[in-house]
C-alpha cells in the first residue's frame, strides 16, 4: 500500500497546488459576475499558499519562512477580499448588477 | 508496506479525505449556477486546504486558515451576495459558447505543465534545519525577523478596511 504514505511527499502537494490554480484560473476566465470571479481569484491564492507550504515543509532549512509567508498571503487576501467586495457592492449600487458584460462604459 | 489499519494507513486515508475535499470543493465554487453554492464548496475547499496544512507540520497556520478564511472571508462574500448578487441563473448575457471549452484547454494546459514540471524536477533537501518550526519559533520569528513586515501588514489591514468602508459608503443617501 505505498500510495497510503503519499502525504509525506513533496510532489502531492505541488500537484494539488497545480490543480487549484487551474481551476482558480478556469473559474477566473469562465465566470461571469464579479463575485464568481473574486471566489476564484481565492482559489489560486490558496494554491499559491499550499505550494509555499510544502516547500517549506520538504526543502527549507527554516521551516518559520514558508509559515509566515503563508500567514502573510492569507491577510493581504483578506484585505483584498473587502476591498473587492466594497468595490462590487459600489458597482451594484450603480448599475444594479454585478454582471461583467454589463460594465462596459469605457468600452470604446 | 503499510497496513490499512495501521495508524499510517488511517492518517493516509484521512489524506486522500482531505484531498478530496479540497478538489471537490474547488470545483463545486468554480462551476455551481448560484453563487451562494459556489461559497459554500469555497468554503469546503478552504477547509480541505486546512487539513492539508496539517499534514505538513503547521497546525498554527492550518487553524488560522480555518479562522480567516472559512470564519471570515466566506461569510464576507455570503453578505455580499445577499446584498447585491442574483444568481447566474438567469443568464442576463449571452457569449460566446467557445468559452468554456477554451478556459477549460487553457487551465489545462497550465496544469499539465505545472505537474510536470513539479513532478521531473530533482528538488534538493535543506542540508540541515535551524529550527523545528514549532509554534513557538513561529511567534519568535514573526516578532523578530519578520517584525517590519508583520507591522507593515497590519497598516495595510487598517487601510484596506478604511478604503472599504468609504467605497461601500459612497451613493448611499441616493
Amino acid at each position: 500500500m505505498e500510495i497510503l504514505v503519499l502525504s509525506n511527499s513533496l510532489h502531492t502537494y505541488l500537484v494539488i497546488g497545480a490543480l487549484l490554480f487551474g481551476i482558480g484560473f478556469y473559474g477566473l476566465v469562465q465566470r461571469q459576475t464579479f463575485i464568481g470571479m473574486l471566489i476564484s481569484a481565492e482559489l489560486i491564492l490558496s494554491g499559491a499558499s499550499l505550494n509555499f507550504m510544502a516547500f517549506n515543509r520538504f526543502l527549507a532549512p527554516d521551516p518559520t519562512v514558508g509559515q509566515v509567508f503563508t500567514l502573510f498571503i492569507m491577510a493581504i487576501a483578506a484585505a483584498e477580499c473587502a476591498i473587492a467586495l466594497s468595490i462590487i457592492i459600489a458597482v451594484y449600487r450603480n448599475y444594479k448588477s454585478i454582471d461583467t458584460e454589463d460594465v462596459v462604459d469605457l468600452q470604446g | 508496506m503499510v497496513s490499512l489499519f495501521s495508524v499510517e494507513g488511517l492518517s493516509g486515508l484521512l489524506f486522500f479525505c482531505f484531498i478530496g475535499l479540497t478538489l471537490a470543493g474547488a470545483v463545486i465554487a468554480t462551476s455551481a449556477r448560484s453563487l451562494i453554492r459556489s461559497v459554500a464548496g469555497l468554503a469546503l475547499c478552504f477547509l480541505g486546504v486546512a487539513g492539508l496544512y496539517y499534514y505538513l507540520n503547521s497546525p498554527f497556520v492550518a487553524l488560522m486558515q480555518i479562522l480567516i478564511y472559512v470564519g471570515a472571508v466566506c461569510v464576507t462574500i455570503i453578505f455580499a451576495v445577499m446584498l447585491a448578487g442574483s444568481s447566474e441563473l438567469k443568464q442576463l448575457t449571452q457569449r460566446n459558447g467557445l468559452v468554456g471549452p477554451l478556459a477549460i484547454l487553457a487551465s489545462g494546459i497550465l496544469v499539465f505543465a505545472l505537474a510536470g514540471l513539479a513532478l521531473k524536477t530533482e528538488w534538493l533537501a535543506a542540508p540541515c534545519l535551524v529550527n523545528r518550526g514549532t509554534v513557538e519559533d513561529l511567534g519568535q520569528s514573526l516578532l523578530t525577523t519578520y517584525s517590519m513586515s508583520f507591522e507593515l501588514i497590519s497598516v495595510v489591514l487598517l487601510v484596506a478596511v478604511i478604503g472599504s468602508l468609504v467605497l461601500a459608503r459612497q451613493g448611499r443617501d441616493k
